[in-house]
């Protein structure tokens, strides 16, 4: 088929690069950076959830538009959810 | 078992090519499963409409005489979460959209067609658990589950109900499911998605909605089930829980499920109102994006199901806002269906009559939800008649129209029968009268102030008039449904047998065989013209299409 | 009707006993699978998004009461699993590759590594739980978790917000476990097949959606962790 097959060399990289971020997410947490942390620990979660779409998941060598369009559009929802929720959180007098 | 019947000198169809009941619990057949649905859709809809009967019964005096105070809960709460879970949102999309999708679009089945017959398991398992809940004693949260009334202070059957919507869901998601593959990967050649029929079309958003929203609702009755279960607090303010998280997440479902519920009525109005006016669709492009319009705003509406409830000032405002949006895009589907009737060679069919009742009534629905997005008037009105009238309006007046309408219009198809004309018109005018008598003394019964969910209205007589006109119209409206089921019934042994084109549709499934065979096409269609050409349709009307 | 030869000839599609009958080409058939897994995992983004977004509440709400809560949590064996559901989620990259290339007996060993990694994630879960349980840390009447706010020493615990934080501890992560379940399930049920030859280059689509489901299940496992075990971890 003209399946896109990507090299051991390839995947063992990913995967070494994912254990590093484990690490590296533990690591980072223990530094004081207040409300940053938060911030931190998801900006190398979302890295790592990236990698394993985009190579784990063969999303980098599709053809397929759609897998993207769906990806994203359900991820756009999640926002839907989360940011209009949080606009009556957030301004609650009460 | 596969007894041919060719030397009868019947062809061989889908109702036909097997017998037994194994062949058809263990059918992977779309037209089939169609079929199974419509059993079980029908047998929920009745169940649901004797909870509104004895509702209507017990609203018919002041006083509450006729059951008690507790199962007056029970019974509106039943005939909630029956209606709106067993037969709003899988109607038309189970049994309709089912029916014809893989054969508006030249397949021969749906992508997934074990996948179609396991939503089918679900969908019962599910009813089978409501019946159970239903028998034990049933359910009195109201449909929408209202926490922490259901999770800390009702003794009843909350738990087994919440599962039962819980499987239902997944029965929901797995058709929405097979709608978006099939409509992407399915599609015969040369059908572009400009030329798909908008019922495909409205079909594709419904799966939309179905597939974004239901998992909230899942996890919301996940969540359900474990606060009354172990007490949590997650949504119990006695123990630091917020009740309007639950509010949020179950709206987040629930309001864009009603977008479930009338956008693939939108679709089959679309396929009447054109046949039955002899003219293209006005606005093709328009009408396919309002569908997906409606589909992506409705997310953006539910906490206007909250503005008393207790959520922010400002929240309310960008929600009361967003809610008006959803006007636009309604707007223009129905300005779009007057516009293609107008100048139409309009003839006064049953499907069509039932065309004109979703448009009028879906209008009134659609203005009164106007006014329930205005923050002012809402306070005023909330938890009144008023707001049931106006979702019934929609749901009633607007879906089961357009339900009826459909069925009447591809019921030829479906049996290979013809239903008789004139009992579908009796029918659908006992069912246009019965509704609005029904439904349109409740607007003003709920302007009046009549709270909704009373069993006893005795402090206020007055409301006694226009609740017995309610009442009298709900009975027109019981003899309205049940006509269609007789004559259904009665057509498929004695109706004539209906040729391939009764109404000179255009569309694909027009031009198969009535009813299908198994496979649908026996070779593989190419599309080579646009949706709804009825003026080339009807200058080659000599030119009978080809039946294989 | 306006028909045009047909698109696909028939006798020669249906060569494969893998392709359906509703289906024109093999490539139609994979497309959809694939197609329909995505769907099905937009649909499981919405199912934990309604979590998260009760998570994202609370948190917001009752920020030391859940730093407090999730210092409690043993990050090293939290650390732990999600080393060995990354491993795990290379073993199934693999095995998809190795049904690329047709390597019957590679197919096996990856996907049976692949088990074996997520019942060691599953054991690894239950000790956890069984900690919570001996510690009273589980939601119910006998919750009991004292102790201070991180970093405000005179400020106590509230317990029922704290139990909420356990709550939505015990709800997430054993919905994941529940997935983690499925999902050893559906590659038991591949491997067999698998073991009888029944993937090679041109047919392994079940191995690459079920592939796809392992991969999601994982990446919610790598927003759990931080979410869960690492609030407030600098006090």
């Amino acid at each position: 088929m003209s399946e896109h097959v990507s090299s051991l060399k390839l995947y063992i990289g990913i995967w070494i690069t994912l254990l590093i971020g484990t690490v590296l997410t533990v690591v980072v947490a223990k530094i004081p950076l207040g409300p940053f942390n938060a911030v931190v620990a998801l900006s190398i979660a979302t890295i790592k959830a990236t990698l394993v779409v985009l190579f784990f998941m063969h999303v980098k060598y599709t053809h397929e538009k759609l897998t993207r369009v769906v990806i994203i559009s359900a991820l756009c929802w999640l926002a839907i959810l989360l940011a209009l929720s949080m606009a009556d959180y957030a301004t609650r007098l009460w | 078992m596969a007894t041919a019947v060719i030397e009868t000198g019947e062809r061989e169809t889908y109702l036909n090519k097997e017998y037994g009941i194994k062949s058809w619990l263990l059918t992977v057949d779309h037209k089939r499963i169609a079929l199974l649905y419509l059993m079980g859709i029908t047998f929920f809809f009745f169940i649901g409409g004797f909870f509104a009967l004895l509702i209507r019964l017990e609203l018919l005096t002041p006083a509450g005489d006729l059951v008690q105070a507790d199962t007056y809960n029970k019974l509106f709460t039943m005939h909630g979460q029956i209606m709106v879970f067993f037969f709003l949102i899988p109607a038309v999309p189970a049994v309709l959209g089912n029916f014809l999708i893989p054969i508006m679009i030249g397949a021969k089945d749906l992508a997934f067609p074990r996948i179609n017959l396991l939503s089918w398991y679900l969908y019962m398992i599910a009813g089978v658990m409501m019946l159970y809940t239903i028998i034990n004693g049933g359910v009195d949260t109201g449909w929408t589950f209202y926490t922490p009334l259901s999770t800390e202070f009702l003794n009843t059957h909350v738990i087994s109900a919440g599962l039962s919507i819980f499987v239902a869901g997944f029965s929901s998601i797995l058709t929405g499911l097979n709608f978006v593959v099939t409509t992407h990967r399915m599609r015969a050649p040369g059908m572009t998605w400009s030329r798909l029929p908008l019922f495909v079309w409205a079909h594709y958003a419904t799966s939309i909605i179905q597939l974004l929203g239901t998992p909230v609702l899942a996890i919301t009755l996940v969540l359900v089930v474990a606060e009354r279960l172990f007490h949590l607090g997650i949504f119990n303010p006695a123990l630091g829980g917020d009740p309007l998280l639950f509010q949020h997440l179950f709206w987040f479902y629930s309001h864009p499920a009603v977008y479930i519920m009338i956008l693939p009525g939108m679709g089959i109005v679309s396929e009447i109102v054109c046949c039955f006016s002899r003219k293209r669709v006005f606005g093709y492009q328009a009408m396919a994006l309002a569908l997906l319009g409606i589909a992506v705003v409705g997310f953006l509406v539910w906490a206007h199901h909250m503005f008393v409830a207790g959520i922010s000032l400002y929240a309310a405002l960008i929600f009361s806002i967003l809610s008006y949006f959803v006007a636009v895009p309604s707007a223009i589907k129905v300005f779009n269906w007057t516009s293609t009737m107008y100048k139409g060679s309009i003839s006064y069919q049953t499907p069509m009559l039932y065309a004109f009742g979703f448009i009028g009534l879906f209008t009134m629905g659609g203005l009164t939800g106007l006014f329930l997005a205005s923050l002012g008037i809402d306070v005023h009105v909330t938890d009144t008649y008023f707001v049931v009238a106006h979702f019934h309006y929609i749901m009633v007046g607007g879906m089961v129209m357009a339900y009826l309408g459909g069925m009447h219009f591809w019921w030829p198809k479906i049996s290979g029968k013809l239903y008789p004309e004139a009992w579908g018109r009796l029918a659908a005018l006992l069912v246009f009268v019965g509704f609005n008598l029904t439904f349109f003394p409740q607007f003003v019964l709920g302007y009046m102030g009549m709270p909704r969910r009373y069993w006893d209205y005795s402090h206020s007589p007055e409301y006694q008039i226009l609740n017995v006109l309610s009442t009298a119209g709900a009975t027109v409206l019981a003899v309205g449904y049940l006509l269609p089921m007789v004559y259904f019934l009665w057509s498929m042994r004695y109706g004539k047998p209906a040729p391939d084109n009764p109404w000179n549709a255009a569309g694909l499934e027009w031009k198969i065989p009535s009813p299908p065979s198994t496979y649908n096409f026996e070779e593989q269609p190419v599309v080579t013209w646009e949706a709804y050409n009825y003026d080339e349709l009807d200058k080659r009307a000599e030119e009978v299409p080809v039946a294989h | 009707m306006h028909t045009s030869p047909p698109a696909t000839v028939e006798g020669v599609a249906h060569e494969n006993p893998a392709l359906l009958h509703h289906f024109a080409t093999e490539e139609q058939q994979k497309n959809a699978a694939n197609l329909g897994m995505w769907v099905f995992l937009a649909t499981e983004i919405m199912f934990f998004g309604g979590m998260f977004f009760a998570y994202l509440v609370y948190r917001y709400w009752y920020f030391g009461d859940f730093g407090a809560g999730s210092q409690s949590m043993n990050v090293t064996l939290g650390g732990t699993n999600t080393a060995v559901l990354i491993c795990s989620s290379l073993t199934v990259a693999l095995a998809v590759r190795a049904a690329q290339l047709g390597k019957q007996k590679m197919i096996v060993v990856c996907l049976i590594l692949t088990m074996l990694l997520g019942l060691v994630f599953l054991g690894i879960k239950g000790v956890e739980y069984h900690d919570k349980f001996v510690e009273h840390h589980v939601p119910g009447p006998s919750f009991y978790f004292p102790g201070h706010v991180p970093g405000h020493v005179n400020i106590p615990i509230n317990q029922q917000h704290a139990q909420i934080f356990f709550s939505l501890y015990f709800i997430m992560t054993g919905l994941h476990a529940l997935h983690m379940i499925i999902g050893v399930g559906l590659f038991a049920f591949i491997t067999l097949h698998a073991m009888r030859g029944r993937y090679h280059p041109n047919y392994y689509t079940p191995v690459e959606t079920a592939g796809l489901y392992w991969h999601f299940v994982d990446i919610i496992w790598i927003y759990l962790f931080p979410l869960l075990y690492l609030i407030d971890r600098s006090q």
